[in-house]
């Protein structure tokens, strides 16, 4: 039983941190640009599927993955000047609105582009081991390697943010986006890399999820809400929140996926148990995001200045 | 970011609106003529949608209040007839109420919690609260689960009206557009509606006044919610099915798209978005599997240039635009019916368009008039 | 002495570390026109706050006609009789001027759980509005919308708006910000007209109007009161020049 749950933990985990690569590109663009960027899941999906075009054209995964990474983030970036750039001064409907454009143009995009099918991406034998963390619990290598990856990445964010002058500017326009500029400091490129950065780890996580879930129209959508959901939980503009709060559902949606069909299952029919587990796992994160915003409007960690 | 004045009111806007309603009232008499059942079908739905936007609008474009979740309604006014039908009671008289009383209670809670929070906190809060909801159409295996749940017979008036013929229905349907405008004509210009407003246009200022606003958000967030309800029920009883999948996040986005594009906070504003979206979906759609890949791109660009939408264009000086897009888009909707495959029709019904735009952008240019 | 309408005692407001109003006491007498002034930072927005409910003291009490209102909620004070105007012009700019103030009126005039009967052409609304119009001189700009106005307008819409409520203490955060001297003049006429029916607590940085209005005049140095006492007293008081006035002179 132990064994099982440190097997759901480390699932729990590997999750989270992809939904942390995502969230920190969104809540860094929205904490910094006050930008809502429904589009953020879309990038995600066009990353995957350019890294699986390209695995297949390089016949490597790493090379796909590693040209996939550049390829988003210009495409965030072009994506960025021509569009999103006017709607800086808006208000958030108005965000909403035109990023909710955005996604259907990109989902149709990607249907002409990649057909309706979806595409899958091969990992290379290398990574289709598994290796015993514990005595015992054999696990898939390349969820271990999701997690270090992932590690890593926050690990380069909490430098980047922390101690970097370009960290410091992310820190200062989070909170005062005027003075910044006032400063001296070319906002409009300051935003630009800041979006570009958040595509390609918007990418990365896509990339690294499509061995596992594949590659599909639409993937983004739902993960998207998921990492809404974990910005207004974590704060706006808290890359430290982000981390803490895509853990945090991470587990939980793993761990009530992992155990409530066998829960649901001494009550209900196994079809039955299996509708309804998978409804309510589902469920959890919301009932969970409802819970944190009913008791504290602003999220838990709202940002300074807010 | 610049407000429209609320009460530019253009005679324009009103005498559009009236005439759209009262084409959609002829439709089955087009229909009839044509024989062809399916436009019946298909006006029964922009019809309902319409009820759908119209009750969005009086929290949205009235109210300010964002709600992410509205599609919930249509799917709780439709289960509540889909679950009273499965169990065998088909009375209408009993299942409307059943619907819009769950539909009221629903807003009430979905209201209670989500009013307090703000901003992109509030549009979070009711996608979420609405997610809950689909999830548990998906989860209720009784009644479908995510295959949703097929309506065996229709419901019954008992006699007084025959849902099962399209034309009756239809004509049911229009009538309560007309009603919920009305109503929403009678709500917005009331002191309830002046209190509404000026919470959207400033509501700290309203406390200051001395008005207790939450409480009057959250009666219009029930009524919007209500209202919604019957969209349900109708949609329900059109197409004899409900399903979880009529209640996701992205369906509550397009309510919102219909609301915007016809004209946030205008009476007939959310007719003309319903209309237009519906049409454009089902014009577009026959040309190219990929039609989407042209929505997309209009909706942002209304949003970045024709804020106010297709009323607010009328109201603004624009309307030339707007009357000339609404004129093509029905013409295209007739070419698109003589003429299906034919695309020469359909060409030039847009080259005229183009033109008609030059000119009235020309004829503009000389006059010095405002720019829409 | 007459029963003060407004007795603040004690009031302390800290953020953080910073103390914004510090062991604060002053009182309000019917009628007068009581001026705060101060440099800025000194607090006088934060003071305005807690006494309109928008933030709540960690110490200290406000009574008003008598009733401690300390931690009632904005809008019943509203219903008590305080009206308050801001400093940063916060009207409805969708509205037409009439309309501000009918939105005002209707406040007190009972719930507003009214569905049905159009609000615009209500005379029960439309009288009282046009009497505060009127009395701020903009009667002839009711059916302006709001957007459309000048900026002194906006500040004389935001006291009608008050003075619609009919209050007996009215609360202003420097009604003649970014005014130039005819509108500032035609404001301290205004006043000057109503005052002694309402009591009034004004924050001013005009010292013009200050001195041609007030009846008393509190100084407030990072949060404290240093001084309470009648015009002349104040301009003569050597610590409140050294503090405020001195430098202040210069710059009108």
């Amino acid at each position: 039983m132990t064994l099982l749950l440190v097997e759901q933990f480390l699932n729990g985990l590997q999750i989270g941190l992809l939904l942390f690569l995502l969230a920190a590109g969104l809540t860094l663009v929205f904490g910094i640009m006050d930008l809502v960027n429904l589009a953020h899941g879309s990038l995600y999906m066009m990353g995957a599927f350019f890294a699986a075009v390209l695995t297949e054209w390089t016949g490597s995964f790493l090379a796909g993955a590693l040209l996939a990474l550049p390829a988003t983030a210009l495409l965030g970036i072009v994506t960025e000047v021509i569009a999103l750039r006017n709607l800086y001064t808006r208000d958030h409907l108005d965000h909403v609105l035109a990023t909710f454009g955005l996604i259907l143009f990109f989902n149709e995009l990607a249907r002409v582009l990649f057909g309706v099918g979806g595409m899958a991406i091969p990992l290379p034998d290398s990574l289709l081991t598994h290796f015993e963390i514990l005595p015992g619990l054999p696990y898939p290598t390349y969820r271990f390697l999701i997690i270090l990856v992932g590690l890593l990445c926050a690990g380069f964010l909490y430098v980047l943010v922390q101690r970097t002058r370009l960290g410091m500017l992310i820190r200062a326009g989070a909170t005062n986006r005027e003075m910044v500029g006032a400063l001296g400091v070319d906002i409009k490129l300051l935003f630009t890399l800041v979006f570009g950065l958040g595509s390609a780890l918007a990418a990365l996580a896509g990339l690294m999820a499509a061995p596992i879930t594949t590659v599909q129209i639409g993937m983004g959508d739902n993960i998207l809400i998921l990492a809404l959901v974990v910005i207004v939980i974590g704060g706006i503009g808290s890359i430290r929140g982000a981390f803490i709060a895509s853990l945090l559902i991470g587990l939980v949606d793993t761990m009530g996926r992992a155990f409530l069909p066998n829960m649901l299952g001494t009550v209900l029919s196994p079809a039955d148990a299996g509708t309804v587990s998978e409804a309510l796992s589902s469920m959890l994160i919301y009932i969970l995001m409802s819970g944190v915003l009913i008791l504290r409007p602003a999220g838990l960690f709202p940002a300074p200045g807010r | 970011m610049p407000q429209l004045p609320l009460r530019l009111k253009s005679p324009i806007t009103s005498l559009v609106g009236s005439a759209l309603l009262i084409l959609l009232g002829l439709v089955p008499v087009a229909a009839t003529v044509l024989d062809d059942p399916f436009m019946l079908t298909l006006f029964t739905r922009v019809v309902i949608m319409a009820i759908a936007a119209v009750s969005l609008n009086l929290i949205l474009g009235y109210g300010g209040m964002v709600s992410f979740g509205h599609a919930a309604y249509i799917g709780i006014g439709g289960y509540a007839i889909g679950i009273l039908a499965h169990h065998g009671i088909n009375e209408a008289w009993i299942q409307w109420p059943v619907a819009l009383i769950g539909s009221a209670l629903s807003a009430l809670l979905i209201g209670l919690l989500s009013l307090r929070t703000k901003g992109i906190f509030f549009i979070m809060l009711t996608l979420a609260l609405a997610q809950l909801v689909y999830y548990l159409g998906n989860g209720a295996y009784a009644y479908g689960g995510d295959d949703g749940l097929t309506i065996q017979q229709r419901s019954s008036f008992g006699g007084l009206i025959d849902l099962n013929d399209k034309e009756s229905l239809f004509y049911l349907c229009w009538v309560l557009l007309v009603l919920t405008l009305w109503l929403t004509y009678r709500i917005v210009n009331s002191r309830f509606g002046m209190v509404l407003q000026g919470a959207k246009s400033n509501d700290r200022r309203m406390a200051t006044l001395g008005f207790p606003v939450f409480r009057y958000r959250l009666t219009a967030f029930v009524i919007a919610g209500t209202l919604c309800g019957l969209a349900g029920i109708l949609t329900a009883t059109y197409t004899d099915f409900i399903s979880p999948a009529m209640m996701h996040w992205t369906r509550s986005g397009d309510l919102i798209v219909m609301v915007v594009l016809g004209g946030m906070g205008s009476l007939f504003g959310p007719l003309f978005g319903a209309f237009t979206f519906l049409m454009l979906e089902e014009i577009l759609s026959s040309w190219t599997e990929y039609w989407k890949i042209v929505f997309g791109p209009i909706l942002l660009l209304v949003v970045l240039f024709a804020r106010g939408g297709i009323d607010g264009a009328m109201v603004r000086g624009a309307a030339g635009y707007a009357l000339t897009g609404l004129v093509t888009l029905f013409a295209m909707y007739i070419v698109h019916y003589l003429w299906y495959d034919d695309w020469v029709p359909a060409a030039i019904v847009l080259a005229v368009a183009a033109l008609a735009i030059v000119a009235i952008w020309l004829r503009q240019r000389r006059t010095g008039g405002q720019h829409g | 002495m007459a029963e003060p309408v407004l007795k603040v005692a004690g009031l302390i407001k800290r953020f953080g570390g910073l103390i914004a109003t510090d062991n604060l006491s002053l009182d309000i007498l019917p009628g007068e026109v009581h001026a705060v002034i101060g440099p800025n930072g000194a607090g006088k927005t934060t003071m305005i706050s807690q006494l309109i409910g928008e933030l709540r003291p960690d110490a200290g009490s406000i009574r008003f006609m008598g009733q401690d209102i300390t931690t009632m909620p904005v809008h019943r004070r509203s219903h008590l009789g305080i009206a308050r105007s801001f400093q940063i012009t916060s009207i409805f700019l969708n509205f037409t001027a009439l309309e501000n103030v009918m939105l005002s009126v209707q406040a007190h005039d009972g719930h507003s759980f009214r569905f049905w009967r159009d609000a615009r052409s209500d005379p029960r609304l439309r009288e009282p509005a046009l009497a505060a119009l009127a009395q701020v001189g903009l009667q002839e700009r009711a059916d302006v919308v709001a957007s459309a106005l000048s900026h002194g307008e906006h500040r004389q819409l935001e006291i009608a708006m008050a003075l619609a409520t009919k209050p007996k203490l009215l609360l202003l955060d420097e009604p003649m910000a970014g005014m130039g001297p005819e509108d500032s003049a035609r404001m301290v006429t205004m006043l000057k007209k109503i005052k002694g029916s309402i009591s009034i607590l004004l924050i001013e940085h005009d010292m013009d109007a200050v001195f041609a209005l007030a009846d008393r005049i509190t100084v407030l140095v990072y949060g404290k009161g240093i001084a309470t006492d009648t015009p002349d007293a104040i301009r003569r008081n050597a610590q409140v020049r050294q503090a405020y006035l001195g430098d202040e002179t210069a710059g009108g």
